[in-house]
């Protein structure tokens, strides 16, 4: 039943996917209603279909799918707080397509998986990847606002932004999007990377820092603490900003990836 | 019509050029005079601002060599010159002129100051002399045209300026502009225009810097703001968000170096350059750091094309307008000719003389041919000699301004229809007879 809702909610996302490469072309106030009211609606679909899952009592979250479902949900959460704050949608145009993939993959998969290894720590468990998906999110949402950062910055320097009003806010607000989730973000992560060497150490009385997850979790959290420390130092924006996001966002990805070569972090053994 | 007009203007030339040719305020006088000195050329005046150039003349027979006058004025050859130029003559000249003056051929069609600017321009040559005549009837129909322009259509109404582009950029940078500085470097008209805008929009506090120390504490106070001595201007530019610079200086003032310090030491926070002087105050090297934003007068054009759309029903309005305007003042040229005038005031006088002769002849009976003669010479004579003094003051007036009113009081006065085409023997006749 759980996953029903998810492709509802896959469906709603479709609509904000197409907003995201209509809205780099030309700017349309209705559309950009549209794509907000149906991700809206996804994001409802979404969440009954989460908590069905969790109401069905197997305690599922360690499975990829269900992992990458959260994390959509999650980052879709973040688009929405922000839509709260400062009324727009542009970080869409990054955002509703990586939900709207991670979502897909999770919907038209197998059943998941089972982790078991780790049922003795379920508390802690849960709370890693809680915490470490929010900071994923915002990490994401960050990576977006950079992009979008060079490109209306681009579109300033460039002089021909023809018409003053286009989906981009302004260079400012943008700029504070990305530095406050950032900033949001920077704890969740640190203390999901935390809780999860605390499940590591707990279950195999180590860290194996050679263990590529490990390894690439460090080097994400490591990017991450240095963007947020050349912001607040020096006021990095812009290009190198984008620099830094865009290699964070990679450094995310692989210890993403990792899970799928890693010994020690594995969604459930096949 | 014998007006010539010759200019080049945001459209035709680029700024470089522009640059070249902006004759500043002191000189105007003198480039008058060796205007009208110029041959062919009988009235002349110059408009010289940020966006255009342009020499309006009177010419003696519609030809004078204006090109000419620009090679030898600004030292400058044909080839780097002639491709920007555009002239009009006669109605055309008259229409171009119009344009202007409304503000419909302005990089911000609709914008207030160029009638401003126009009048100066109006009066500087007015004061030298150069124009006196019609080109001063004709000025005097574009102002009054502008303002016609300017209470008939909304082409002037909405906030369109480069004042009003200016907050929008910045807003599209800032976002809101509450809480932030805005810095004035060189205490000019338009800078002002553009920091009242800004305040108006939430902009927190100002600072002004001028070579001249207290013009910038006059304007500072104006905006209870602060006054920055010049030689202080790179060590406190950086507090501002917004600088808004229109300096006499002929070269660049803020060059990359100073935008690398000042990008330092506000921890690399965005800075929105506003460059309106010609030439320009900011070198275009600091538009390629990140984080400094400049926009030099061209630019602010690009930047409002899209509001140009907005307004192209009323200007659509305002060129009707125009037309109307150039084909009434085309038929007042032409009633400024005085010389139909006279003509019609000697046929009408002789008309009445005729019949008068008529009805008396009836009374006296068969006249000899001698008494034909001397009552045909008493008449006449009566008529040329009352028409005497009035004929001669239509002709002084003629080359003075006060032409058409002078020829309005006369028509008046004795009801004289317009005659559409007088015949050149009667025309020759009324020379003579004079």
């Amino acid at each position: 039943m759980s996953l029903l809702w998810l492709r509802f909610a896959l469906g709603c996302y479709f609509v904000g996917l197409v907003y995201a490469f209509v809205a780099l072309t030309r700017t349309s106030d209705l559309f950009s209603r549209v794509a907000l009211h149906a991700a809206s609606l996804g994001i409802v679909f979404h969440f009954v279909s989460l908590t069905e899952l969790f109401l069905s009592g197997q305690v599922a979250w360690a499975s990829v799918h269900n992992a990458e479902s959260l994390l959509a949900f999650l980052s879709m959460a973040f688009f929405m707080l922000i839509y709260a704050i400062y009324q727009t949608t542009s970080p869409g145009v990054v955002v509703f397509p990586v939900v709207f993939f991670l979502t897909f993959v999770a919907a038209v998969g197998e059943q998941p998986v089972l982790l078991t290894q780790f049922v003795s720590h379920k508390g802690w468990l849960a709370a890693h990847i809680f915490l470490i998906f929010i900071g994923y999110a915002a990490l994401l949402v960050s990576f977006g606002a950079s992009l979008l950062y060079l490109l209306q910055e681009r579109r300033l320097k460039a002089k021909k932004s023809t018409s003053l009003i286009s989906f981009l806010p302004a260079l400012e607000v943008i700029d504070q999007i990305g530095y406050r989730s950032l900033l949001l973000g920077f704890p969740f992560m640190t203390l999901g990377l935390l809780t999860g060497s605390v499940v590591a150490i707990s279950t195999y009385g180590h860290l194996d820092f050679l263990d590529p997850k490990i390894l690439l979790s460090v080097l994400m959290w490591a990017v991450y603490m240095l963007m947020v420390f050349t912001r607040w130092n020096s006021g990095w924006r812009g290009r190198r900003a984008a620099f830094l996001a865009t290699f964070a966002f990679a450094a995310a990805l692989a210890a993403w990836a990792a899970n799928y070569f890693s010994a020690i972090h594995r969604f459930g053994a096949s | 019509m014998r007006f010539q007009l010759i200019g080049v203007n945001h459209k035709s030339a680029p700024l470089e050029l522009r640059e070249r040719l902006a004759i500043p305020e002191s000189r105007l006088p003198d480039t008058c005079r060796d205007l009208t000195a110029y041959p062919g050329i009988e009235e002349g005046m110059v408009i010289s601002t940020c966006n255009r150039v342009e020499i309006v003349t009177l010419t003696t027979n519609g030809h004078a060599d204006l090109r000419g006058f620009l090679h030898d004025h600004f030292h400058l050859k044909p080839e780097e010159l002639d491709a920007h130029l555009y002239e009009f003559r006669e109605k055309d000249a008259v229409r171009h002129l119009f344009r202007v003056a409304s503000s419909l051929d302005s990089m911000v069609v609709g914008e207030a100051q160029i009638l401003g600017q126009v009048k100066e321009a109006y009066a500087t040559a007015r004061a030298v002399g150069a124009v006196r005549g019609q080109l001063d009837q004709l000025f005097s129909r574009a102002f009054a045209v502008a303002k016609r322009v300017r209470s008939e259509t909304a082409v002037g109404s909405s906030s369109v300026s480069v004042a009003s582009v200016a907050v929008e950029l910045a807003k599209k940078i800032f976002g809101t502009l509450q809480g932030k500085n805005v810095f004035i470097v060189g205490a000019g008209k338009m800078s002002e225009l553009a920091a009242r805008h800004l305040m108006a929009h939430g902009c927190a506090s100002i600072f002004v810097s001028n070579r001249t120390y207290e013009r910038a504490v006059g304007l500072a106070q104006k905006f209870n703001g602060q006054a920055i001595k010049f030689d202080d201007l790179y060590a406190t530019c950086d507090r501002a968000d917004i600088v808004i610079t229109s300096t006499g200086s002929p070269k660049a003032i803020f060059r990359r170096e100073h935008g690398e310090q000042f990008l330092a030491r506000r921890k690399n926070r965005p800075m929105f350059f506003i460059d309106i002087a010609v030439p320009r105050d900011v070198s275009p090297e600091m538009a390629k750091l990140d984080g400094i934003f400049t926009y030099d007068i061209d630019d602010l054009q690009q930047a409002v094309t899209s509001h140009v759309a907005d307004r192209r029903k009323e200007a659509e309005l305002a060129e009707a307008i125009i037309t109307g305007e150039v084909e009434r003042f085309e038929a007042r040229l032409q009633t400024l000719d005085v010389v139909p005038t006279i003509v019609s005031l000697q046929d009408h006088l002789e008309t009445i003389r005729q019949a008068e002769i008529d009805r008396v002849r009836g009374r006296m009976g068969q006249l000899t041919p001698e008494q034909e003669i001397a009552i045909e010479a008493l008449t006449r004579g009566i008529i040329n000699k009352v028409m005497h003094t009035p004929i001669t003051t239509l002709k002084t007036a003629a080359k003075e301004s006060e032409a058409t009113m002078v020829v309005d009081v006369v028509r008046r006065l004795f009801n004289l229809r317009d005659k559409e085409t007088t015949p050149p023997e009667k025309k020759n006749e009324v020379g003579t007879r004079q």
